[in-house]
């Protein structure tokens, strides 16, 4: 193999910095409307609406349209997943029905010959609002004499579960240390750059629907319009051009969108929407809400016993469609803990409802969460035991050999490699040197933190994940390669390509696979016209799924090839090969990859009878085991605290992560970095905010604080390269986890420097405030 | 995210400029760096658009007879990069290095900034540490205002609806006076959380803070301590400041921050003085 | 298409080398109009409210946010953007963003190209803390930011400046 594991840019990228992308926004149809939406302002209110005359009235609107309006072409839906049984999330519509249940819920859309006038017009129309009692505080939304977030709705809760396994009890009971803590996390969301965004067009006379949309996976979406729109599924054609970011963010059901595509439906002609940013940030899914009381055994020789956990997650107005938002509490308890071992653990889940948007799967999918409870918990009992917290570490952390893992909770974890990656990380910093910096910088009365974090990922979920669950997400992928009559390969895969790079790993695999190089093999995706069904792009999942596919459709095309090139060289397939774009033998090369496509293509009589030489071939990849494939890694984090004016500065981080085989390390890397600097985001600046009258308060970017360039720190990354045993390449997913183990690295270095003045946080993002008032030098 | 309906005229004389404002719902579009966001996001709806940045010489930089005057239109990044400036009111540039970033200086102007009164604004504290002279026309006339007489306390200021910024007059920096300006934000750029403006002269002060009081103004109390020489009582006198309140950023944190801000501020002049 | 009543004002300007004429709706931003009404897609709208930076171009030779100027406001105006930024510089940037991995999705890129090529016109030998400083305005979510101090500081040490 000599393009896997290269460090290529992504070819695609060289139209990008030339200006020359294509994404949802830069293409238009001819007579297009632009959609504009009227949504509640209130969290909870009951509305009539009562005039659209005066919108209607204005110059250059084209229709205004409300619930009734769309209801002959739109079906509402409902979440339900047999992974959250007996679940309560109410239906949902594209445009609401008599009842808000989030600031921000769309209840009436203008079409119009501008956005502007569209704006324009959705303040004109009449509506007669009833403010309802409305539940956003996370932590008052079970009280008993809480509003309930739907009327009618007997209880907030949606769903609980338990999670658990082992003697608990017992643990706790022969505990030589329980630590315990709780922490709060604020809800964060994902602000891609490019905002959530869709074109759709309806020919009534074909009954088709095409639609351009800025999304992560065009074949769950066509699927969930078919049903929704009453459209043959084959007759939906979705398309994701150039994707300005996903992260989870644009892999759901949102009724804008919706709204959107059955406005098309119903007038026959392309309507757009494209979610400015106030509306993004109101309308986007959030996510990670939760409010976790965790403990953690320790028995007398530092070994952790068990933990009992008690999580409570604010799910919004509705449980996500079609994934369900109580995938990230259930992520958040299975992964809190799962670098060690213990024997026992029990995890009470609370999914609660809220007069909020809901929550949704955002990248690395409940780990951070869990992540930062369980090294928060380390930490405190290493501390308790005045012990080096990487020694309480490297005693508890699985070891290589141990594996394969199963933990009480049944989760299963193969071929990680805890120790090498800690001793690497060791190595990396040089942990002598750093620490006697620390305690320079420390005597001059700096406030200086070191924190680590230890990390299991589940990634690139199986067919197990959501198929058994009744949730039609495709966790299959498919690679259709065709050798043109120039000699470049064209590909064209179910992935979909949203930044990560996939494209550009697949197309080393394919240019391995078959014998080219990576710049002859185009690949094309994000098309439900022109790609197989498959997954897309989520729980990173695009190298080892992906991957395994392009793989096997490379090695298709070539036992074709070679034995096309047998028939013509009049010699056995066996001693032909493939390289570097030609056809060659022991004695050199015979023929050109172009000369052999040009003869089929052209000048099939050359070739002898019955030879048909397939110079288009698909393959198909299920994996049929494992439901999720593990990696690991550890993150350390090296932060300053300004003790008097509160402002934590992170200065440097380091990341060792092992995701199997790297099928490109440059892509992988950028995948590292970007993930932390998404994860300092949410532990020290992102945060959605309401007031106490449930009012959103974090509506612009100037509210909502991302990560700038101006704050973060240089991310050393160093891999560790465990390939996955089940699969021909060996790679698992890579790009989530800088993001799952940030949070809990910046929380344990805040700590870290916090500890020095005997002050703890345990809130995120850490605010300025926050760490006054810890030091006391607030009230 | 699209503004509402306006009208929009570029005057080309300032004659004419004057004449528009008195129109009623009339708006002065200067850098636009903040009354765009205002329309884009419809908080700001004027009914006709005045935009000055063609008026001829409403930018210049000037020193004369031991006067500096900026002219309302200056860009940031104009001001910023000055050495005129630098060399008479070398406060500014420490201040304007903090405002934004390189994009909106190079529209955002200093009358632009004074006219809006933002409280966390880092200008209108310089103007006051400065002690600046604000010259304002309209169709009616000119009138020279003293800083501490234009701003009104949360965006608001002295000028009348008609009015127009059309300079600042800065006393050039006299000998012995030293200055710093120093503020923390989340994160750069931002708005600040708390800033000192501090113009330190031989027995003698002027202070004044940004995003710590609604309205702009000198601390009287803390000048008349750092001018008779106590700086602890300078640092003290700021506990109590009429701070804003809100959930993210209490009363007590920017009061705290404000006094740290002096108490560095102080220790800068000092380290610099002992420097040279 | 617009609505018949729609108040619009004509100006004249060069977008890219070209000279332009025409009527603009006089609520329309620049960006929205080089995307919309002229064509040039490279430019990006990210937040309409002046914080991210995705709508970067240059206006008589200066970087200047497209979603907080209005179009009508670019009448007598030389105006460049990413798909006409043809000076060394920003070929340069280009190039060294390609080769650095120093954008992912790509929707910041335009935008951060243009601010580094007038980070590095004024200062040919920034440090990275000077680099992460100018670029503090455009938000990028995917890359992390340290590719493009790498990108940017791999063209200074290129630039015939630095060499002198
Ligand atoms: C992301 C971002 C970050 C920013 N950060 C900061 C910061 O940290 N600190 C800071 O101080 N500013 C900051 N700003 C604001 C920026 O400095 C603005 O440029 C400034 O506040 C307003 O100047 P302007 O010329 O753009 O005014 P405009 O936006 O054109 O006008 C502002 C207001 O002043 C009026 N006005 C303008 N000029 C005159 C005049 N000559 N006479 C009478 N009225 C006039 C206008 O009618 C309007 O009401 C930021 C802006 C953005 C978008
Ligand atoms: S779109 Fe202009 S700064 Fe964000
Ligand atoms: S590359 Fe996606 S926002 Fe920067």
């Amino acid at each position: 193999m000599t393009h896997i594991g290269q460090p290529l840019p992504r070819a695609a990228t060289l139209r990008l910095v030339a200006g020359r992308g294509s994404y949802m926004d830069d293409v238009s149809a001819r007579g297009e409307l632009h959609a504009a939406f009227l949504r509640s302002p209130y969290p909870h209110a009951g509305f009539r609406i009562t005039g659209t005359a005066a919108a209607s009235a204005l110059p250059g609107v084209v229709a205004v349209l409300t619930e009734a309006d769309l209801a002959p072409v739109c079906q509402p839906w409902q979440t339900r997943t047999g992974s959250a049984p007996g679940m309560v999330s109410p239906t949902q519509r594209a445009l609401a029905k008599d009842e808000a249940c989030y600031q921000g819920e769309p209840i009436a859309m203008v079409l119009a010959l501008s956005r502007a006038v569209a704006e324009d017009a959705a303040e004109l129309i009449e509506v007669e609002w009833q403010e309802l009692p409305a539940i956003t505080n996370l932590a008052a939304a079970l009280d008993a004499d809480a509003p309930p977030a739907h009327q009618g709705l007997t209880s907030n809760l949606a769903w609980t579960t338990e999670m658990k396994g082992g003697d608990i009890d017992a643990a706790f009971a022969a505990a030589a240390l329980v630590v315990e803590d709780r922490l709060t996390f604020t809800r964060s969301t994902g602000v891609t750059l490019e905002p959530r965004g869709v074109l759709a067009q309806y020919n009534p006379a074909s009954q088709a629907l095409e639609v351009r949309i800025s999304h992560q996976m065009p074949h769950q979406l066509q699927r969930h319009l078919a049903d929704l729109l009453g459209v043959s599924l084959a007759r939906v054609r979705v398309i994701c051009p150039d994707v300005g970011g996903g992260f989870g963010l644009k892999m759901h059901v949102y009724p804008d969108e919706i709204a959107t595509c059955a406005a098309a439906r119903l007038l026959g002609r392309p309507v757009r929407f494209v979610a400015d940013r106030a509306e993004a940030l109101l309308s986007d899914i959030h996510a990670r809400e939760h409010i976790v009381d965790a403990r953690m055994a320790v028995d007398a020789g530092g070994r952790i016993l068990g933990f009992d956990v008690q999580d409570v997650q604010g799910l919004g107005a509705y449980s996500i469609f079609p994934r369900s938002s109580t995938t990230e509490g259930v992520s958040a308890l299975r992964s809190l803990g799962a670098p060690y071992r213990f024997s026992a653990y029990r995890g009470r889940l609370r999914s609660v409802l809220q007069n909020k948007v809901p929550t949704g799967q955002y990248r690395s999918v409940g780990h951070p969460v869990g992540i930062a409870v369980a090294e928060r918990l380390v930490d405190l009992a290493a501390a308790a035991r005045g012990e080096d917290p990487l020694e309480f570490r490297r005693r508890n952390l699985v070891a290589e050999a141990e594996m394969p893992w199963v933990n009480p909770l049944g989760a299963r974890m193969a071929e990680l490699s805890h120790q090498q990656c800690l001793a690497k990380l060791e190595a990396l910093l040089d942990l002598p040197t750093l620490r006697a910096e620390i305690a320079t910088l420390r005597a001059a009365g700096r406030c200086i933190g070191l924190g680590f974090a230890s990390i299991v990922e589940f990634t690139a979920t199986g067919p197990e994940g959501y198929g058994r669950a009744g949730v039609l997400v495709a966790a299959v992928d498919t690679v259709v390669l065709s050798l043109e009559p120039s000699g470049e390969v064209t590909a064209r895969a179910s992935i979909s390509e949203i930044g990560q790079g996939t494209t550009q790993g697949l197309a080393q695999v394919v240019a391995d696979a078959f014998g080219v190089a990576p710049d002859q093999v185009l690949m094309g995706s994000g098309d439900t016209a022109t790609t197989p069904h498959g997954g897309g792009a989520w729980a990173s999942r695009g190298a080892a799924i992906g991957g395994e596919a392009a793989w096997g459709a490379g090695r298709k095309l070539r036992a074709e090839v070679l034995a096309a090139a047998a028939a013509l060289l009049q010699c056995a397939p066996e001693t032909l090969d493939i390289s570097d774009g030609r056809i060659i033998d022991a004695s050199g090369p015979r023929m050109t990859l172009a000369e052999l496509a040009e003869t089929v293509t052209f000048r099939g009589y050359e070739l002898p009878a019955g030879v048909q030489p397939q110079l288009t071939v698909a393959h198909h990849y299920r994996r049929e085991q494992d439901t999720a494939l593990t990696t690991n890694g550890f993150q350390a984090s090296l932060v300053e605290i300004d003790a008097d004016t509160g402002i934590i500065t992170p200065l440097r981080h380091w990341v060792v992560g092992d995701c199997g085989r790297l099928l490109n390390p440059l892509l992988v890397e950028g995948q590292v970095r970007g993930g932390v600097v998404q994860g300092i985001g949410e532990a020290l600046f992102e945060a959605c905010r309401y007031d106490e009258t449930g009012q959103f308060l974090s509506g612009t970017l100037a509210d909502y604080l991302l990560p700038m360039a101006g704050e973060m720190p240089d991310i050393t990354v160093a891999h560790v390269e465990t390939p996955y045993s089940g699969s021909v390449l060996g790679a698992k997913g890579a790009g989530e986890a800088g993001t799952a183990g940030a949070p809990g690295a910046i929380l344990n270095a805040v700590n870290d420097a916090l500890a020095q003045h005997g002050a703890a946080v345990s809130e995120l993002p850490v605010t300025p405030g926050a760490i006054l008032r810890a030091l006391g030098r607030l009230p | 995210m699209k503004p509402a309906r306006f009208d929009y005229a570029r005057p080309a004389t300032l004659a004419e400029a004057l004449a528009l404002l008195a129109q009623p719902e009339a708006a002065v579009l200067a850098g636009g760096q903040s009354l765009m966001p205002m329309m884009n996001l419809r908080v700001a709806r004027p009914a006709l658009l005045v935009d000055i940045n063609r008026l001829p010489g409403l930018g210049e930089i000037r020193l004369a007879g031991g006067v500096l005057r900026i002219g309302a239109l200056a860009r940031h990044a104009e001001v910023l990069a000055s050495p005129l400036v630098a060399q008479a009111a070398p406060l500014l540039p420490q201040a304007l290095a903090q405002v934004a970033h390189a994009a909106i200086r190079n529209r955002g102007t200093l009358g632009g900034s004074l006219s809006l009164a933002d409280p966390a604004a880092e200008l209108p504290a310089c103007m006051l540490a400065l002690d600046a002279t604000l010259v304002v026309a309209s169709a009616r006339g000119e009138r020279r205002i003293p800083a501490g007489a234009f701003f009104h306390g949360l965006y608001s200021t002295a000028l009348a609806a008609d009015e127009l910024l059309l300079a600042a007059e800065l006393p050039a920096a006299a000998p012995g006076w030293r200055f710093a300006f120093l503020e923390v934000a989340r994160r750069h750029g931002d708005f600040a959380m708390a800033g000192v403006a501090l113009a330190l002269g031989p027995n003698a002060a002027r202070l004044a803070l940004c995003g710590v009081e609604a309205g702009q103004r000198r601390q009287p109390a803390a000048e008349a301590a750092l001018a008779a020489g106590d700086p602890a009582a300078a640092i003290a006198a700021l506990a109590s400041t009429d701070a804003m309140d809100g959930p993210d950023l209490p009363a007590a944190q920017r009061r705290h921050l404000a006094q740290v801000l002096l108490r560095r501020a102080l220790a800068q002049l000092e380290a610099a003085d002992a420097a040279a | 298409m617009l609505p018949p009543d729609e108040p619009t004002a004509g100006i004249t300007c060069s977008v890219n080398g070209q000279d332009i004429r025409t009527q603009v709706p006089l609520r329309r931003s620049l960006v929205d109009w080089l995307r919309h009404d002229v064509g040039l897609t490279g430019s990006h709208v990210g937040c309409e409210h002046g914080v991210c930076g995705a709508c970067h171009v240059r206006v008589d030779g200066q970087v200047v946010r497209g979603c907080l100027m209005l179009a009508v406001q670019a009448d007598g105006a030389r105006i460049e953007t990413i798909e006409g930024a043809a000076d060394p510089l920003t070929l340069a940037l280009q190039d060294a963003f390609f080769r650095h991995a120093a954008l992912q999705c790509g929707f910041c890129t335009p935008g951060m190209i243009l601010q580094a090529a007038e980070l590095l016109a004024a200062n040919p030998t920034p440090s990275r803390a000077e680099v992460r400083e100018a670029l503090s305005g455009n938000y990028c979510r995917c890359t992390g930011y340290q590719p493009i101090v790498d990108a940017v500081m791999a063209v200074s040490a290129d630039m015939p400046a630095r060499q002198a």
